[in-house]
């Protein structure tokens, strides 16, 4: 029904922007990482391998970025812990007062990320609140150190912050799940507990999938929480590739560190999609 | 459902334990915007409204507001400019790329700040453009395309098309039917695309991190203050943006209510 002009109409600009703006920004960056920077620091474009061999030579690359998986993997798995129940709750258990939870659960995301990572620094300080009330109410005598300043602070933080991201396909998926294959489990005989097992769940996975890519790919690539409250044992990968598009002054290492890291979170992507097609029933 | 099942004895208190730890910070924050003696300390005393007044007065604050404004409503125009045209062609056309131009498309709303804003640095750098407001907005308008697209996307699949065809039947071009059917019929999906990349715009700093001239928003405003040392004046400032979306997210949730059901497109 839809004429070649008016096709044209709608795909051109779009296409044209996007691969302006973000195409060729991105194949830049591949150029980058093979490119190398002089002592004068101008940015020589002939192409090598050497910020690779850097990467696999000095250790500190390769630990960083480990430790940021381990934390993204840690805020992954919190996100879920407190997610998922708390989907399967309003979406089975909370009656009239689900549109109400529903809401609740969303209005942390329209207050700032920057605000919600600085208002935990202002709770996990040794002058903090909590440091300060533990030692009003006589629990302990002097601040606890760990609180601020360690990846516990930044995996505290950023579980906060993808807790409702994690929430929201799961939700979403529980939503969709036809009540009469429920009601049909439990007239069969099933225990609640056998029906969630081995019907709710299982329907409930691609949501479980989409809700655990976000939080480990949008953790694993942060740099503002540790920076605000890792200290030195909380930096992550992203703070080097800060450093050295700032001080250090050595971009193209720190492209080939971006590089990794958008074909590490790219092929988790394909991943959980093959793996959320494989769940999906329909 | 059998309530009789203990699951749904320590459901509730699960999710009031999920609960107070989304608000506690938040909460924390706006008490802490009254408390005389500092960002911290237990219990907090001297209640005040000094901090506001002190946040009245900063002009650097405000300045930097609506530099925010401004840099969040250009993003908007261009998300959406970009944005509605691409979900139309994902729905009606096909064309050599598609698949890939869909991936691309969404992609920054998957992909760490960092990787896009960096991307778009060297993009500046390579064609000598000046790091200023522009170039934020160029970031944010391309990087919230995603969200315009599938926003209008998930509309477009509500949509009854036999309106379109009847409108074309009946005389008109494409360029009125898209303007008198098309657009009004996927008004509630615009404007919620809208409100969410004006939001996201806001609030945004991994991208406006790497793309920032002379001028700041307000996250980078903060963001250098926090560096500096922090005051109360940090919790009024938030308070006070915290307050203004709640109000705006109780409008657009009675606009949209009733009309279909909720979500962020995600």
């Amino acid at each position: 029904m839809f004429s070649r002009t008016y096709r044209a109409a709608i795909t051109l600009p779009p296409l044209l922007w996007v691969v302006a703006f973000l195409l060729v920004p991105y194949a830049l960056l591949f150029c980058y990482s093979f490119w190398s920077v002089s002592p004068s620091q101008t940015i020589i474009h002939a192409w090598t391998l050497d910020n690779y061999r850097e990467l696999l030579r000095v250790n500190v690359y390769l630990q960083t970025l480990f430790r940021s998986m381990w934390i993204a993997a840690r805020v992954m798995i919190f996100s879920l812990l407190l997610g998922y129940p708390l989907a399967y709750y309003l979406s089975f258990h909370a009656g009239a007062r689900k549109d109400l939870l529903y809401q609740l659960v969303i209005i942390p995301l329209w207050v700032s990320y920057l605000v919600r990572a600085y208002a935990w620094k202002t709770i996990l300080g040794s002058e903090g609140v909590l440091n300060t009330l533990l030692q009003y109410v006589h629990l302990t005598k002097h601040p606890l150190e760990f609180l601020l300043y360690s990846p516990f602070a930044v995996v505290l933080t950023l579980t906060h912050i993808y807790t409702p991201f994690a929430f929201l396909p799961i939700y979403a998926s529980l939503e969709h799940i036809p009540r009469n294959l429920v009601e049909a489990s439990h007239d069969l005989g099933a225990s609640p507990l056998q029906t969630f097992w081995r019907v709710i769940f299982p329907l409930s996975i691609p949501g479980v999938l989409a809700g655990a890519t976000f939080a480990f790919v949008l953790s694993l690539g942060d740099f503002l929480a540790p920076l605000l409250l890792g200290g030195p044992s909380g930096i992550m990968i992203s703070n080097i590739v800060v450093s050295l598009f700032g001080a250090a002054y050595n971009w193209p290492l720190g492209a080939a560190i971006s590089l990794c890291m958008l074909l590490l979170v790219v092929s988790l992507l394909f991943l959980s999609e093959k793996l959320e097609k494989r769940w999906s029933f329909r | 459902m059998s309530s009789a099942h203990n699951s749904s004895r320590w459901l509730p208190w699960h999710a009031i334990v999920v609960f107070g730890f989304l608000y506690l910070p938040i909460v924390t924050l706006i008490i802490y915007s009254f408390n005389g003696s500092g960002v911290g300390g237990f219990p907090p005393r001297n209640l005040t409204l000094d901090w506001y007044r002190m946040l009245f007065a900063d002009d650097a604050i405000w300045e930097s507001v609506l530099n925010s404004v401004v840099v969040a409503i250009a993003a908007m125009a261009i998300s959406l400019t970009f944005g509605i045209p691409a979900a139309l062609a994902l729905d009606r056309a096909n064309f050599p790329g598609k698949a890939l131009f869909r991936r691309l498309v969404l992609l920054p709303l998957i992909l760490p700040g960092i990787i896009t804003g960096l991307s778009l640095l060297m993009l500046f750098r390579e064609a000598d453009v000046k790091l200023s407001l522009v170039t934020i907005v160029l970031g944010h308008g391309t990087a919230l395309i995603s969200v315009a697209t599938t926003e209008v996307f998930a509309g477009l699949q509500k949509l009854d098309r036999a309106q379109e065809e009847a409108s074309l039947d009946l005389g008109a071009n494409y360029w009125q039917t898209f303007w008198r059917i098309t657009i009004p019929n996927l008004r509630l999906s615009i404007i919620g695309a809208a409100l969410l990349i004006f939001t996201l715009s806001m609030d945004e700093i991994a991208v406006s991190f790497f793309l920032i001239g002379r001028d700041n928003t307000l996250p980078l405003e903060i963001w250098g203050r926090l560096r500096r040392g922090i005051t109360p004046e940090i919790n009024a400032i938030s308070s006070f943006i915290f307050v203004f979306s709640l109000i705006a997210i109780v409008g657009w949730y009675r606009l949209r209510k009733g009309a279909e059901e909720p979500g962020i497109a995600v």
